[in-house]
C-alpha cells in the first residue's frame, strides 16, 4: 500500500530494543513511534440510527463481520497487556450494540478506561444514572449545530432534541464534565459562543474538532467546510479559549496563522499522530492508521488475522513507514512548515491531494491553489451507509426564494395594464 | 522536596516508551511523559527511597542535575502523579 507514501524505509522496531537519541524534543520523538498509541480509536459497529451528511466512516448498516463480544474482550485484554490506559469507543452508534454496556464495564474492570461518542439515542435516565455511578467512563455527545436548524440539517431531523435530552439526562443523574463534541461546519463556525453557552448550562466540556473529507464528509466537503476568513476567526477563538475547550488536537494546520517560529500553535500535540500515538480498530477488526483514514491504503492489518493487535501496532509495514522520517515535500520550503507539519495526512489523500504537498484548508492559501489544479478523488474502499434512505436522513437541500426576485414572476398571458409595475 | 519522602500515587501506571515512560493517572485522567529514563526510574524508586534525593542518588542522576529533576517532580507533583508519603499514610 506505500505506493502513495514518499519516504524511507522504517529504520528502527518500535519495541524499545533499539536506541533513540535522547536529545530529541517529544514531538520527535513521538514521530518516531510508540510502543503502544496514546489515542486508540474502536468503531464498535457500523450500523447507526442516523445518517448524517458528513459521517466519516460511513456507517449506517451493520457488517455481518462485526467482531463478536469474546472477540471483542480478546482485543480489551491485549489493550490492558499493552497499557493502552483509555479507548475512544465510537461506530456508527456504539450504544446500539446489546453488548455495549457488558463491553463497557469489562474494559473498565480491566484498566482500559472508556470515552464513547454517542449521538445520545440510548442515553435513558437510567443509562445516565449508572454512568454517573462509574469513574473512567466519559461520555461525548456529538452536536453540530447549537440550534435545531443548523445541526439538523447535517445530522438529521430530530437528532438535535437526541442529543439535548442525553445532556438533560447526564446532568439530572449527576454525570459531570461531558463532552460535547462539534464538528466545525461553515454553518456552525458562527455559532461557537452558543456552543460554549449549551456546554455551560450543561456542565460539560465543548469539544471542537475538524471536518474531514473521510466517508461520507468526500461528499458534502466542499459544501461544508470553513471558509478561510472562518479559519481564521475559529483560530482566534481557539487561542481566546485555550484548554478550556478541547480539540483532540485536530485544527494543527491553523497554528500557521500564528508567528513562523510554531509560537502561535494551538495546546495539543501539533502533529500528525497516525500510526505513531494514534490508530483506530473498526468493527471488523481491521486497524487503520488514524480514525479519519477509513480506506486500504492506510490498512495496517487485522486484529484477528494478522496475529493481534500489538503484533499489527508494533510490525505492520504501513506504520514502521508512518514513523519514519519523512519529507515535508512541496511544504519544507515553507517558512510555515514546523508550525504545521503540513497539516493532515487524510486530508490531503480524500481530496485528492499528493501527501507531501499542502493541507486542502493550508492558512497559507496553497491548498487553494492545489485543490484548482488537476486531481483525482480517491474511490472509497468501503460503504456502510445504508441502501435506501431512512426516516432520520438529513435532507441538505433547503427551500428559498430567488434573492433577486420581489414579486411573482409576470406571465406573459397577464392582462392586467398594470402586471409588472412596481411604484 | 530533596529530604522529604515522596512516593507515586497509588493510581497512577507507568508504562515504559523509547523515551522514557508515559504516565496515566486514572483518577484525574490526566496523560503525562516522563521524557528521561533516569527520571522513570526515579519515580519508580521514590517509595522504597527514605526521599527523594537517596532516590536521585540512587537512579544515578548527579548532584548538579538535582534541582532540574525537582523541577520536573514538582510538574508530577502539581498533576497528583507523585505525592508526598505521609499524605498516603494518612489517607
Amino acid at each position: 500500500m506505500t505506493a502513495t507514501l514518499d519516504h524511507h524505509a522504517a529504520n528502527s522496531t518500535v519495541n524499545g530494543t533499539v536506541d533513540r537519541p535522547l536529545d530529541l524534543s517529544l514531538v520527535q520523538q513521538f514521530e518516531l513511534g510508540l510502543d503502544a498509541p496514546i489515542c486508540l480509536t474502536w468503531e464498535l459497529t457500523y450500523a447507526c440510527n442516523l445518517e448524517c451528511a458528513h459521517c466519516l466512516s460511513s456507517s449506517g448498516r451493520r457488517d455481518p463481520r462485526e467482531l463478536t463480544t469474546e472477540q471483542c474482550e480478546a482485543v480489551i485484554d491485549e489493550l490492558q497487556r499493552m497499557k493502552v490506559f483509555y479507548v475512544n469507543i465510537g461506530g456508527g452508534e456504539p450504544t446500539i450494540r446489546p453488548d455495549f454496556w457488558h463491553l463497557l464495564q469489562y474494559a473498565v474492570d480491566h484498566q482500559v478506561g472508556v470515552k464513547f461518542s454517542t449521538n445520545g439515542v440510548r442515553i435513558t435516565p437510567e443509562r445516565a444514572a449508572f454512568l454517573a455511578s462509574t469513574d473512567y467512563v466519559d461520555v461525548q455527545i456529538s452536536l453540530d449545530g447549537a440550534t435545531p436548524e443548523v445541526n439538523d440539517y447535517v445530522r438529521g431531523p430530530g437528532s438535535y432534541d437526541t442529543a439535548i435530552k442525553a445532556l438533560e439526562n447526564l446532568a439530572a443523574a449527576g454525570f459531570k464534565d461531558a463532552k460535547i463534541s462539534v464538528v466545525v461546519t461553515r454553518q456552525n463556525v458562527t455559532q461557537l459562543d452558543e456552543f460554549k453557552a449549551l456546554a455551560d448550562r450543561y456542565g460539560a466540556t465543548l469539544r471542537l474538532t475538524r471536518l474531514r473529507p473521510s466517508g461520507r464528509g468526500a461528499d458534502v466537503w466542499d459544501e461544508l467546510h470553513p471558509l478561510p476568513e472562518q479559519q481564521k476567526g475559529l483560530y482566534d477563538w481557539l487561542v481566546a479559549n485555550g484548554e478550556d475547550v478541547l480539540t483532540g488536537d485536530s485544527f494543527f494546520h491553523l497554528s500557521a496563522y500564528g508567528p513562523a517560529d510554531g509560537s502561535g500553535a494551538l495546546p495539543g500535540l501539533n502533529l500528525c499522530g497516525a500510526g505513531r500515538v494514534v490508530c483506530l480498530i473498526d468493527p471488523i477488526g481491521d486497524v487503520y492508521a488514524c480514525p479519519f483514514a477509513i480506506h486500504d491504503n492506510f490498512l495496517a492489518g487485522n486484529v484477528l488475522s494478522d496475529g493481534g493487535f500489538q503484533q499489527v501496532w508494533q510490525q505492520s509495514e504501513l506504520f514502521r513507514d508512518l514513523r519514519s522520517p519523512q519529507t515535508g515535500g512541496a511544504c519544507a520550503s515553507c517558512s510555515f512548515f514546523d508550525s504545521c507539519r503540513g497539516g493532515c495526512m487524510a486530508a490531503k489523500f480524500f481530496t485528492g491531494l499528493p501527501l507531501d504537498g499542502p493541507d486542502p484548508e493550508c492558512v497559507q492559501g496553497y491548498g487553494e491553489q492545489a485543490l484548482a489544479g488537476d486531481r483525482i478523488l480517491p474511490a472509497p474502499s468501503q460503504d456502510h451507509s445504508r441502501v435506501a434512505p431512512g426516516r432520520n436522513q438529513p435532507v441538505m437541500l433547503q427551500l428559498s426564494r430567488r434573492p433577486d426576485l420581489t414579486a411573482a414572476p409576470v406571465s406573459a398571458c397577464a392582462e392586467s395594464p398594470l402586471a409588472g409595475f412596481t411604484p | 522536596m530533596l529530604d522529604e519522602p515522596w512516593t507515586m500515587s497509588p493510581s497512577v501506571e507507568l508504562r515504559p516508551e523509547p523515551f522514557g515512560a508515559l504516565a496515566y493517572h486514572f483518577g484525574n485522567r490526566k496523560l503525562t511523559f516522563l521524557k528521561r529514563p533516569e527520571l522513570v526510574v526515579v519515580v519508580q524508586g521514590l517509595a522504597d527511597q527514605p526521599d527523594v534525593r537517596s532516590a536521585l542518588e540512587q537512579a544515578g542522576v548527579p548532584a548538579h542535575q538535582h534541582d532540574a529533576y525537582v523541577t520536573a517532580l514538582r510538574g508530577l507533583a502539581a498533576a497528583d502523579m507523585i505525592r508526598p508519603r505521609t499524605q498516603e499514610a494518612a489517607a
